[in-house]
């Protein structure tokens, strides 16, 4: 019958609006504004179409999610920063878009190279969120970050990140990617162990 | 044509024409090279005796300081089997070599993408214009010796880097004005329509059969066009409402992703193929691994394998329901059918985003396996998306839009694409299927594990717009299949051969990984010298050339029909202004 497959088609859209409802009312208040309602709304069996009512309600990001890189320091026990990155450059040679500048420090009396940056730049506006510099780092001293939310008025003028706005201390990092974390804690106090023994 | 056609095993071409082809005897380098004079007497018996009748790739090479440029041609048979790798060699100075459009149709828009890039002329073209940059472009990009008119160094990394690190704002060293070059006597102020005759020139017309007593009208598509899938351009000569001719003008993305791609690092040009087909970037990540694969040696462990077939088998039906989705948006229906699809995108998003970090721009694959093991809990719920959710959307879809009246008398049989022309101009992926060749690489030339899975080679034979349609959507339900069977056998293990490396040894040679990508072949021919970055890198991207056809299905169509035969090959046009 002519007409039949496009009211076949207008019944499966009418369905899909009406399961949406019956799904807000069978699971009540907290399927909004909640975090088990945000991952109500993303599993596999949930009907409906529903949106996150943004920047009301924010979707948890994975561990492994990327965005921006930030530099990792161990907090001492006088509250001192100990800034886990030696200059290596690697992170910079890794680079795809070249957005990351070190300069390496000097030791004012020797004149030899310290292990420590005397500065750090990554441009925001050309990093591509790859990352390869958190991959390859050796010291795990440089991480991917979570936060999203960085639109600026200008980004001539603060959108090139110098060592003061990259830092973030380590229990940072180990709130946003806990299972990361203790791996490499353990792998560390594992080599460590293995040092000792030697 | 002969009678017989010969197609055991690669013909010996040394041997049938020994005075105009030899081996390429270099070393990591394979095929044959053949005298650019006879370049298409060699190719016509190429197709009519031996069967390689399909012409997958045509690029250059600049072997600058030598002088010499060279055209590499790939050639494969339309039921299977491993390619045939010609070379036609010519100087730099006054690169020139035969066309092969009268033997491949297919070789146009490769040849003309050559002439534009390399400056190598094909002798014989119909049409040789540049393609991906305009008329006011200076010199030719991919030339070794060609530099931007802000230069900062040859290969990565840059020194200015480390150890002292000059920091500024490439915007600040390269402002707005300053970053352009002419080519001599060009002045853009004077420039305008009049540049646009060539073209216009290329374009027949018709006879009038229309019946109408009208004049034939060139009307503009685009750029900035909503159905267009980004920015792109169609001309097309009317007659009435029927399309006598189309030309696609492209390029108007064109960021030189070669490029880029030739000063970077080998394994820094992996993020960058994210963006070639941002809709699959798993599946372009899984092209330019293997290429390089082929040339390091690597054996990649077995439970990498099985995560590559995973993500990129989700990357196909990801894919191929936004294509469904989108091409009900060039048909008039607004959204809604998309945003039916994009509910299952989503989902699986979540899933590239858990494993790579990313939901779009994964660079997730590295020589040798991938970057991370799959987090606890992933198979479960990729599990239940593939035996639950999608068949249960596919299942709604058939009953939302296969059967639905005007979805069938807007798309059969309109756009038809025989399966002689499919072949004939390098169509690939969904598009050669639905005409009627049952051509599907993870079949016909089997690379990674495909060869264990049991799953078949999705064929229509009308090679209209609704058979390209049903093929994406069976072809979805051979890769819940394979998914299926994937998530049953995957093995524990190293997902990484050998250490994580940021600079990898690749030995001097020649490669080309091609895989079935959603959109059709995607292949990568990479050239290293043994240097940390590649001599040659090179795309040869479904979409683009899947667009030579464009005009051949257009033609006798009406123009409100164009726009659904665009959105039915697929197009996203990262690709193919690359």
């Amino acid at each position: 019958m002519n007409g039949y497959g496009i009211l076949k088609g207008l019944w499966v859209t009418f369905r899909h609006f009406i399961k949406t409802y019956i799904e807000d009312f069978k699971r009540g208040r907290k399927f909004y504004r909640s975090a088990e309602g945000i991952d109500a709304r993303r599993e596999a069996d949930v009907e409906g179409i529903f949106s996150i009512q943004y920047p009301e309600e924010k979707l948890p990001v994975p561990e492994e999610f990327r965005f921006l890189p930030f530099l990792v320091y161990d907090e001492g026990p006088d509250g001192e920063r100990k800034i886990r990155c030696t200059a290596c450059g690697i992170c910079a040679k890794a680079c795809p878009p070249q957005c990351i500048w070190i300069v390496r420090s000097v030791d004012p009396a020797t004149g030899k190279p310290v292990a420590v940056p005397a500065e750090y730049y990554i441009d925001v506006d050309i990093c591509m969120n790859c990352g390869f510099c958190a991959e390859y780092c050796p010291f795990d001293a440089i991480k991917m970050d979570h936060d999203y939310e960085i639109a600026t008025y200008d980004r001539t003028a603060t959108n090139i990140y110098d060592l003061e706005k990259l830092l973030k201390p380590a229990s940072y990092y180990a709130e946003i990617r806990p299972r990361n974390f203790t791996r490499e804690q353990e792998e560390k106090a594992a080599k460590e162990a293995a040092k000792a023994a030697r | 044509m002969t009678d017989r056609i010969i197609t055991q095993a690669a013909p010996n071409l040394a041997e049938q024409f020994p005075e105009w082809v030899k081996p390429d005897a270099r070393q990591g380098y394979q095929g044959y090279l053949v005298d650019s004079p006879h370049l298409v007497e060699v190719m016509r018996a190429l197709r009519d005796q031996y069967g390689y009748d399909y012409l997958s790739s045509v690029t250059g090479v600049d072997y600058y300081p030598e002088d010499l440029m060279e055209v590499v041609y790939h050639l494969y048979r339309s039921i299977g089997g491993r390619s045939l790798v010609l070379k036609a060699q010519t100087n730099r100075t006054e690169s020139h070599v035969p066309s092969l459009v009268s033997v491949y149709p297919g070789a146009e828009f490769q040849e003309r993408e050559a002439w534009d890039l390399l400056g190598i002329r094909f002798d014989g073209h119909p049409d040789l214009r540049r393609i991906l940059t305009w008329e006011g472009f200076s010199g030719h990009p991919l030339r070794k010796d060609w530099k931007e008119p802000f230069f900062e160094e040859d290969i990565k990394p840059f020194k200015s880097r480390w150890p002292e690190g000059h920091v500024r704002r490439i915007e600040d060293s390269n402002p707005y004005q300053n970053n352009l070059q002419y080519p001599a006597g060009f002045n853009p102020e004077s420039w305008s329509p009049e540049g646009e005759d060539p073209l216009y020139r290329t374009l027949t017309r018709g006879n009038g059969k229309g019946g109408f007593k009208t004049d034939q009208m060139i009307v503009n598509l685009g750029p900035q066009h909503p159905s267009t899938h980004g920015v792109f351009r169609m001309v097309a000569v009317l007659d009435g409402e029927n399309v006598v001719d189309l030309k696609p003008v492209m390029g108007y993305l064109h960021r030189n992703h070669e490029k880029i791609g030739e000063r970077n690092t080998f394994l820094q040009i992996m993020p960058f193929t994210d963006r070639l087909d941002y809709v699959s970037s798993m599946s372009n990540n899984f092209g330019y691994a293997l290429a390089v694969e082929k040339l390091m040696g690597v054996q990649v462990p077995e439970r990498a394998e099985y995560i590559r077939v995973i993500m990129a088998e989700l990357t196909r039906v990801m894919s191929h329901l936004f294509s469904a989705g989108f091409l009900l948006n060039d048909l008039g229906a607004y959204f809604t059918p998309s945003l039916y699809v994009i509910e299952e995108r989503e989902l699986i998003l979540d899933i590239f985003e858990e494993v790579s970090g990313s939901r779009m721009m994964c660079n997730y694959f590295r020589f040798g396996g991938v970057v991370r093991d799959l987090p606890e809990g992933l198979l479960t719920k990729i599990k239940r998306l593939v035996t639950d959710r999608i068949p249960r959307k596919l299942e709604d879809l058939d009953n939302y839009l296969t059967k639905n009246e005007i979805v069938r008398s807007r798309c059969e049989g309109i756009g038809v694409l025989t399966a002689e022309d499919a072949i004939a101009l390098s169509a690939s992926g969904p598009m050669l299927r639905a005409s009627g060749v049952p051509y599907d690489i993870r079949r016909a030339d089997p690379y990674s594990i495909y060869d264990r899975f049991d799953f078949d080679v999705v064929v229509k034979y009308h090679g209209d717009i609704y058979d390209r349609y049903l093929v994406r959507m069976d072809e979805i339900r051979q890769s819940l299949r394979i998914l299926e069977q994937a998530i049953r056998d995957i093995p524990e293990g190293p997902i990484l051969a050998g250490k994580p490396q940021y600079t990898v040894r690749v030995p001097a040679g020649e490669a080309y990984g091609r895989i079935e990508a959603p959109k059709g072949e995607l292949g990568y021919y990479v050239v290293s010298n043994g240097k940390p970055n590649p001599h040659r890198y090179h795309v040869r991207a479904p979409s683009f050339i899947n667009l030579t056809s464009l005009a051949r299905m257009s033609k006798d169509e009406k123009i409100a029909d164009v726009v659904a035969i665009l959105g039915s090959i697929d197009i996203v046009l990262g690709e193919v202004d690359r």
